[in-house]
C-alpha cells in the first residue's frame, strides 16, 4: 500500500508543478494549453544544464529558463499580439517538441543521432526525525527535493493568490481586465509576467522528470503530461490545493494501471491509460456550473 | 458660497481633444475645478462627458491638450498615476470584479491595503465607513450577488476610502433610490467642506440645483456654456444642455382601459412573495419602490428569465407561466432589462445586430432562412434616426456608444416591435432630459395604441408622471396600488419605507 501511494506521489509531482504554473496563466486570463511544451523545454534544459554545469542546481536553473522561454513566446504571441490562446498554445507545444529533439542532436555534435546523457538521479532528502515516523515518515518526509518544492509551491501560490496585492491584481486581470486597469493594474504586464512565470514553473515540472525520475532526456518525454496537468488544474478549480488533490488522483490512477500490468490483469493498457482523462471528464461533469472559468479567459485585451 | 476668485485651481484641463474615428468626442475642452467646490458636468447623451473624465483619469490618452493637477502636469498617465496623484473616479459602467467580494474590490490597487493584504483590517474599515456613510455593505459579500444599487454603493465606498483630493462621479445616482441619492449628496457636501474638489455628472436637474456650485455644459464635444448654479432655474439648465426649450412632461390623459392583457396571480419565486395584478390594454402600471425589493425578480420572472415557483401569468388569455423567454417574445411580450451591460445588450456586437436580436428571424432582418445584412443595416439606420442613437454607424460595436446611447438601442428595439405587453425596467437609465421625455412620449403612444405597459423604476417622479396606476413594490410584494389621481405621496412613502429592506 505504501508503495502504491509512493508511486502516486511520484507520478503526481511533475503534474503538480506544471498545474501550478498553469494556474498563474489561467487566473490571469490566458489558457494554459502550452503547458506540455513548457514542461518539455524544462525537461530538456534541465538535462543540458545538469550535464554541462555538472550539478543538479544548474539543471534546475536552466529548466526555469527553458520553460520561461516558451512562456515568453506564448506571452508575446497570445498576449501582446492578441492571437488565439488555443492555437498559440498548441503551436508552442509542437515548437518545443521539434526544438528539443533538434537541440538534443546538436548537443551530440550535429550528427543525426541524439546525445545520450545519463545523469545521477536526485535522491531523497530525508527530513530528520520526521522521516523516522512510521508509514508517513517514508511516504512524506523522505522525498527528493523537487517534490518538497512542489508542496511548498502549493502553499506559496495559495498565499500569493489570496493574500497579496499582486495576486489580487492577477486574478482581477483574468476576471475583468478593464476594471483591473481602472483600479491601477497594468493588464498587459500582468498577463505577460503570468505566462512567463507559468513557463518557468512548468519547466520545473519537466525537470522533475529528467532529473529526479528518469535521469536523461528523450524525445517527447513528457508524453501528454502537460495536458493532464491542464485537466488537473481545471478539476482543482484553479486553486493550488485543489489541483494537488486532482494530481494525486491522476497519479493514483496511473499507479493502479502499473499495478494491473505487473499482475498481468487482462485489461488493455490503452483503456487504463484513458482512466485519468475519464476521471477528469466525470469530475467536470459533476462540478458542472460551479467549475467557473475566470470570466475573461481567452479574451484578448482591448488596445 | 466661496467665490471663484480664490487661488489657482485644483485642476486645469486645457484644449482637450479626443477623437474616435470620425467622431470628435472632445473637441478642445477647457475645464477648471476648484478645491472645495462641486462642479456639475452636464450635456446630452454622447456629448463627451465620460470621454473627458476618462482622459483625466488616464483611461484614454488625449489626442491633444494638457492637464495640470495640483500644480503638476499630468501627461501620458494611467489610472495608477492618476490615483497616486489624488484622483478617484466612479465610472458610469461599474468597474468591479463580480467574482470577488466587496472588500477584495476595495483593496484592489489600493496601496494602503498593503502588498501583503491586510484583509481583516480592511474589512473592518469597510464596515466602519459603510456604517458612517449609511451605505450598509457587507465586506464579505460577493459583488455578483448584489443588486445594481448596492454595486453602486461599492463604487462610492471605494472612492471615498481612497481619500482623494479630486473625486469624479460619472452618473452615480442612476442606480440609487431617492433616499440613497440624498445620502450621497450629503457625503458630497461633507467632502466639499473638507476642501475636496468634485466633478459630478448627472442628468437630473434637482440634484444639480441641490449640490453643485457651478455647471459646465458640453454639447457635441465642446463647452456650450458655464454658469454658477445660484440663481439658475432647472428650465434654464435644461435649455443650455439641449440647445432648445424642453417643456414639462404633459400629464397623460387617462382613458378608459381596454381588456386585460397581462394578468399575474399569486406569483411567487425566490424574492417574490405572491404578486397579483391585472394590466389592461391602454394602461400603464407604474411600479415604484426601493431597488432590491423584488424589482429584478418580478421583471425577469415575467420575461421568462427566472422560473416561477408558484402562481400564474397569462398574456392575452394565454397561460405563459412556464413558457420560454422566446415563446413570450413571440406572444408579444417586450422586455427592457435594467442591466444594460449584461442582459440588455451584447456589447461586442454592432448596433445593427443588437437592434435585430429579438426579431432576427423576421423581415426586414431575414429573407427566408438567411439573414439580410442590407435589410438589417437599413432598418438600423431608420431606427438610429428615429431614436437619435448617436454612433459612427450601424456597424459600430454597441459597447463603444455613450451610456445613454446604449440605452436608446434597447428602447428602440423593444418599442419598435409594437408589443402587446411591455415590461420596462429602468427604461430611462442614463438618458438626458430630452431623451427621457422622448421615451416617455413613445411609451404613452404605445399605450394609446392599446398596449399594456409595466413601468418599473426607482425614479418615483417618473413613475408618478407616466403611470395610470401606481404600485409600490416592497419586500417582494405589492404594498399597495392606487390610481394616480388618488395617489398621495406620504402614503406611497410609507409603503416604500414600511416594508422596505
Ligand atoms: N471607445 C469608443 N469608441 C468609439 N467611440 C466612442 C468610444 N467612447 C465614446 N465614443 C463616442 O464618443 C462620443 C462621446 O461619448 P461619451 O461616452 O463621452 O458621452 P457622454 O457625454 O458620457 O454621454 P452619456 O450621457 O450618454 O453617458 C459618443 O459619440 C460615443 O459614441
Ligand atoms: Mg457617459
Amino acid at each position: 500500500m505504501t508503495e502504491f501511494l509512493a508511486a502516486a506521489i511520484r507520478i503526481a509531482t511533475p503534474l503538480l508543478l506544471a498545474a501550478l504554473g498553469g494556474i498563474l496563466s489561467e487566473r490571469a486570463g490566458v489558457f494554459a494549453v502550452g503547458l506540455e511544451g513548457m514542461m518539455l523545454a524544462g525537461a530538456f534544459a534541465a538535462t543540458i544544464g545538469a550535464w554541462a554545469g555538472g550539478s543538479a542546481a544548474a539543471g534546475i536553473g536552466l529548466a526555469l529558463a527553458g520553460g520561461a522561454v516558451i512562456g515568453l513566446a506564448v506571452a508575446v504571441v497570445a498576449v501582446r499580439w492578441r492571437a488565439d490562446n488555443m492555437v498559440t498554445g498548441l503551436a508552442a507545444n509542437i515548437l518545443a517538441l521539434g526544438l528539443t529533439s533538434y537541440l538534443l542532436r546538436v548537443a551530440a555534435g550535429g550528427g543525426g543521432r541524439p546525445a545520450s546523457i545519463h545523469l545521477p538521479l536526485l535522491g531523497p532528502w530525508p527530513i530528520p526525525v520526521l522521516a523516522d515516523l512510521p508509514v508517513v515518515g517514508k511516504l512524506l518526509f523522505a522525498q527528493p527535493p523537487l517534490t518538497y518544492l512542489a508542496l511548498l509551491g502549493c502553499v506559496a501560490f495559495t498565499l500569493f493568490l489570496g493574500r497579496t496585492q499582486a495576486g489580487l491584481a492577477l486574478c482581477a486581470t483574468g476576471e475583468n481586465p478593464e476594471a483591473a486597469f481602472a483600479a491601477g493594474a497594468d493588464p498587459l504586464r500582468v498577463r505577460m509576467l503570468a505566462v512567463i512565470a507559468c513557463g518557468a514553473v512548468a519547466g520545473l515540472g519537466g525537470a522533475v522528470l529528467s532529473l529526479q525520475q528518469v535521469g536523461t532526456f528523450t524525445d517527447g518525454m513528457t508524453g501528454g503530461r502537460g495536458y493532464l496537468a491542464l485537466a488537473s488544474l481545471i478539476v482543482g478549480r484553479w486553486t493550488p490545493f485543489g489541483a494537488a488533490a486532482a494530481c494525486l488522483v491522476f497519479g493514483a490512477a496511473e499507479a493502479f494501471e502499473l499495478r494491473l500490468q505487473t499482475f498481468g490483469v487482462p485489461v488493455s493498457s490503452y483503456i487504463v491509460q484513458m482512466a485519468p482523462y475519464l476521471i477528469a471528464l466525470a469530475v467536470l461533469a459533476v462540478l458542472g456550473r460551479s467549475a467557473r472559468l475566470p470570466a475573461a479567459i481567452g479574451r484578448p485585451l482591448e488596445q | 458660497m466661496p467665490d471663484a476668485t480664490v487661488a489657482s485651481p485644483l485642476l486645469e484641463m486645457r484644449g482637450i481633444v479626443r477623437s474616435f474615428g470620425a467622431v470628435r468626442a472632445n473637441d478642445g475642452i477647457d475645464l477648471d475645478v476648484q478645491a472645495g467646490r462641486i462642479l456639475g458636468l452636464l450635456g446630452e447623451n454622447g456629448s463627451g462627458k465620460s470621454t473627458l473624465m476618462k482622459v483625466l483619469f488616464g483611461m484614454l490618452p488625449p489626442d491633444a491638450g494638457s492637464i495640470v493637477f495640483r500644480g503638476r502636469p499630468l501627461a501620458g498617465h494611467r489610472p495608477a498615476a492618476a490615483m497616486a496623484a489624488g484622483i478617484a473616479m466612479i465610472h458610469q459602467h461599474f468597474m468591479l470584479i463580480d467574482a470577488m467580494t466587496v472588500v477584495d474590490n476595495v483593496m484592489l490597487g489600493w496601496p494602503e491595503a498593503g502588498r501583503v493584504l491586510r484583509r481583516a483590517a480592511m474589512a473592518a474599515r469597510v464596515r466602519e465607513a459603510s456604517r458612517r456613510f449609511g451605505l450598509d455593505l457587507d465586506p464579505d459579500a460577493p459583488v455578483a450577488s448584489l443588486p445594481l444599487g448596492r454595486r453602486q454603493r461599492v463604487e462610492i465606498l471605494k472612492a471615498i476610502l481612497r481619500d482623494a483630493q479630486l473625486l469624479i462621479l460619472d452618473e452615480p445616482t442612476s442606480n440609487l433610490a431617492p433616499s440613497e441619492v440624498a445620502g450621497l449628496l450629503a457625503i458630497l457636501r461633507r467632502l466639499r467642506a473638507e476642501g475636496r474638489g468634485i466633478v459630478f455628472i448627472t442628468h437630473k436637474m434637482p440634484e444639480v440645483l441641490e449640490v453643485c456650485d457651478e455647471v459646465v455644459v458640453l454639447r457635441a464635444g465642446r463647452v456650450a456654456g458655464r454658469t454658477p448654479v445660484a440663481g439658475a432655474s432647472p428650465q434654464q439648465l435644461a435649455e443650455m444642455m439641449v440647445g432648445r426649450s424642453v417643456a414639462a412632461a404633459p400629464a397623460p390623459a387617462a382613458q378608459a382601459p381596454g381588456a386585460v392583457r397581462l394578468s399575474v396571480q399569486g406569483l411567487t419565486a425566490p424574492g417574490l412573495s405572491g404578486v397579483t395584478f391585472a394590466l389592461c390594454g391602454g394602461e400603464i402600471l407604474g411600479v415604484a419602490g426601493v431597488d432590491g425589493n423584488g424589482q429584478i425578480e418580478l421583471a425577469e420572472t415575467l420575461a421568462g428569465l427566472r422560473r416561477a415557483r408558484g402562481g400564474r401569468i397569462t398574456l392575452d388569455g394565454r397561460d405563459i407561466t412556464h413558457a420560454s423567454a422566446a415563446a413570450r417574445v413571440a406572444a408579444g411580450l417586450a422586455y427592457m432589462p435594467a442591466d444594460r451591460a449584461h442582459t440588455a445588450l451584447v456589447r461586442s456586437m454592432s448596433v445593427a445586430e443588437n437592434l435585430m436580436l429579438r426579431d432576427s428571424a423576421r423581415p426586414p432582418y431575414a429573407r427566408g432562412a438567411l439573414l439580410s445584412p442590407a435589410g438589417r443595416r437599413g432598418r438600423a439606420r431608420t431606427l438610429m434616426g428615429e431614436y437619435d442613437i448617436r454612433a459612427a454607424g450601424p456597424d459600430t460595436p454597441a459597447g463603444r456608444l455613450s451610456g445613454g446611447n446604449q440605452q436608446k438601442i434597447v428602447v428602440a428595439r423593444e418599442l419598435d416591435r409594437r408589443p402587446a405587453v411591455l415590461v420596462a425596467h429602468q427604461a430611462t437609465w442614463g438618458l438626458d432630459p430630452g431623451a427621457t421625455r422622448f421615451v416617455l412620449d413613445r411609451m404613452l403612444a404605445l399605450r394609446d395604441g392599446g398596449a399594456a405597459v409595466l413601468y418599473i423604476s426607482s425614479e418615483l417622479e417618473e413613475v408618478l408622471a407616466i403611470g395610470d396606476r401606481i404600485a409600490v413594490l416592497a419586500d417582494g410584494g405589492f404594498a399597495g396600488v392606487v390610481a394616480r389621481a388618488a395617489a398621495d405621496l406620504p402614503q406611497i412613502g410609507l409603503w416604500m419605507a414600511g416594508r422596505a429592506a
